[in-house]
């Protein structure tokens, strides 16, 4: 009875969270603009296709992301690791301010973030665009490297850089055999965690993006701002097919790994 | 490894200048006038706004009850799955998450709308159209739907740390359902209640776009205040920057209460 109803109940759920998508792909093949299904079209995706602005800054985006997450990578490993080294006190007030752009909301970063760039802006004559998207990117993204990072810093054991360098081996060396093998899987998945947000983000990048360079999201709020365009339904498809087929491959991977680590050959 | 501490160094100088300098440019602003002089004006022009901080704390308190009450059962149910079942069960259920979440709030448009979806299949079983659209309660609809995952996730990750004996052990000596929900389930849960707490409350109360969308014009929160302020027709960033402060101090409230309820002091991640 009580798995009964726990069913139904996870069901209800699911339904909640999925009926919207479900009638945005419905809608994007809907002939007529208005809320009753009138008969089936692939108008709309024509449509999306030939729409610049939205090629243009899908772009624009990919280049946005690639660019903060590696960026963001590099510099939040490395911090985490000079962090990692700094005595209690110091290290506590770094780690405090890094969780600033968690903890505060999109808006105030965004916000905030927007005050210094106009401020350089008016003093330098530079504009808003690829490189206050890029550096505001950065900014939210670095904390989750080092976030990433850290908890694999101190399940390491300390003694491993000394010792490989008692070895004979250079520091540069000891870090990139010793250290960075141990803290890869951190580095992965800060890097993962950077880019999709950098992808999606919309709030931060409204605050700092220019007439000239826009972002994905940015162009998909002006177009939800007009009432009635059939081509975002259209547009919504075609994301959570990609998102559904990136996540099962995702998926299927991991079981493989699963499954080679269960019958007895673990990776190491 | 002292040896490398240099490695933080390009990120301290990048922290202080795109984390640290930029907030402090919000506190400056929030206190002085367009000259630049000191002034508490701006604080106290926040102060007329105070219809609107009452409605964005009310409302995301409400979402963020009604997340817990949606997430707290499907988290324990999720958590005492099998395995294999609970990695597909999560991805269902994060899925939706991954959808931009623009286009996810927009589809809520569709579906309320006076010539909605709901209001079409309403008017078929002969029903008056229902106003849905532009209220409070698709505000909090809209935030319940965005940000529920953020609830399920924290929860299900405690959760899934709760022995299975622990229960058995609660049933074998005597407890009913209820008493094994408040005096051992709950408690064993407790930092995953808070930190999702904080994850729901955080953003729905500083949203500016799920009211656009879903409240119309006339359901402003804090987020939209914020917005006209810094890119709206009303420039007026020093107003702009004294409610972000405002709004900080609220946050930086709720999250000091949740801490008090917290055992490890692990609400933020």
């Amino acid at each position: 009875m009580m798995k009964k109803l726990g069913k139904i109940y996870i069901a209800l759920v699911l339904m909640f969270l999925y009926i919207p998508i479900f009638v945005l792909i419905v809608f994007s093949f809907n002939e007529s603009k208005s809320t009753v299904f009138t008969g089936f079209t692939l108008e709309w995706y024509a449509k999306l296709f030939r729409n610049d602005m939205i090629i243009s800054s899908l772009i624009n985006t990919i280049l946005i992301a690639v660019a903060a997450s590696i960026l963001s990578t590099i510099l939040g490993t490395l911090a985490a690791i000079g962090i990692h080294t700094m005595r209690k006190v110091p290290k506590a007030v770094v780690m405090n301010i890094t969780n600033m752009p968690v903890i505060n909301p999109e808006i105030v970063t965004g916000v905030s973030l927007m005050l210094l760039f106009v401020f350089f802006a008016a003093r330098m004559n530079l504009e808003f665009g690829f490189w206050t998207l890029l550096i505001a990117h950065i900014t939210f993204n670095v904390p989750y490297v080092i976030l990433n990072v850290m908890p694999k810093l101190r399940q390491m054991d300390p003694n491993l850089f000394e010792a490989a360098q008692d070895l004979g081996c250079g520091p540069f060396t000891a870090f990139r055999k010793v250290i960075l093998p141990e803290i890869m899987p951190g580095v992965l998945s800060g890097f993962l965690m950077s880019f999709t947000y950098s992808l999606d983000d919309f709030v931060i990048s409204y605050f700092t993006c220019g007439p000239t360079s826009q972002t994905l999201p940015i162009t998909i709020y002006s177009m939800v701002r007009r009432k009635v365009s059939p081509e975002i339904n259209a547009l919504s498809t075609i994301i959570f097919v990609v998102v559904v087929v990136v996540l099962i491959v995702k998926n299927i991977i991991e079981n493989r790994k699963y499954k080679n680590t269960a019958s007895g050959k673990a990776d190491y | 490894m002292k040896k490398l501490r240099f490695l933080a160094t390009p990120y301290l100088v990048w922290m202080v200048v795109f984390i640290v300098v930029p907030l402090l440019m919000v506190a400056y602003f929030a206190f002085t006038d367009k000259n630049g002089q000191f002034t508490l004006e701006n604080v106290a022009n926040a102060g007329q706004y105070t219809n609107i901080f009452v409605r964005s704390i009310w409302l995301a308190i409400i979402a963020t009850i009604v997340c817990l009450i949606i997430a707290y059962p499907l988290a324990f149910m999720l958590s005492r799955m099998k395995k294999h079942h609970q990695g597909t069960m999560l991805m269902i259920v994060m899925l939706p998450m991954w959808m931009n979440f623009l286009l996810r709030t927009r589809a809520w448009v569709t579906l309320l709308g006076n010539t909605g979806v709901i209001n079409t299949l309403l008017g078929f079983i002969g029903l008056e159209p229902i106003k849905m659209l532009n209220t409070e309660g698709a505000v909090v609809l809209g935030m319940v739907y965005n940000y529920l995952p953020y609830m399920i996730l924290p929860l299900y990750s405690v959760m899934v740390k709760i022995d299975q004996s622990v229960l058995e052990a609660a049933d074998d000596l005597g407890c009913n359902y209820m008493t094994k929900l408040f005096r051992v389930i709950v408690p064993l849960s407790l930092p995953g209640i808070t930190s999702g707490i904080t994850m729901v409350f955080v953003p729905a109360i500083s949203t500016f776009i799920i009211s656009r969308m879903l409240g119309g014009g006339s359901n402003l929160l804090i987020g939209d205040l914020i917005e006209m302020q810094f890119l709206g027709n009303a420039y007026n960033p020093q107003l702009g920057a004294a409610i972000s402060l405002v709004l900080m101090v609220i946050i930086l409230l709720i999250m000091t209460i949740m801490n008090q309820f917290d055992p490890d002091d692990q609400v933020l991640m």
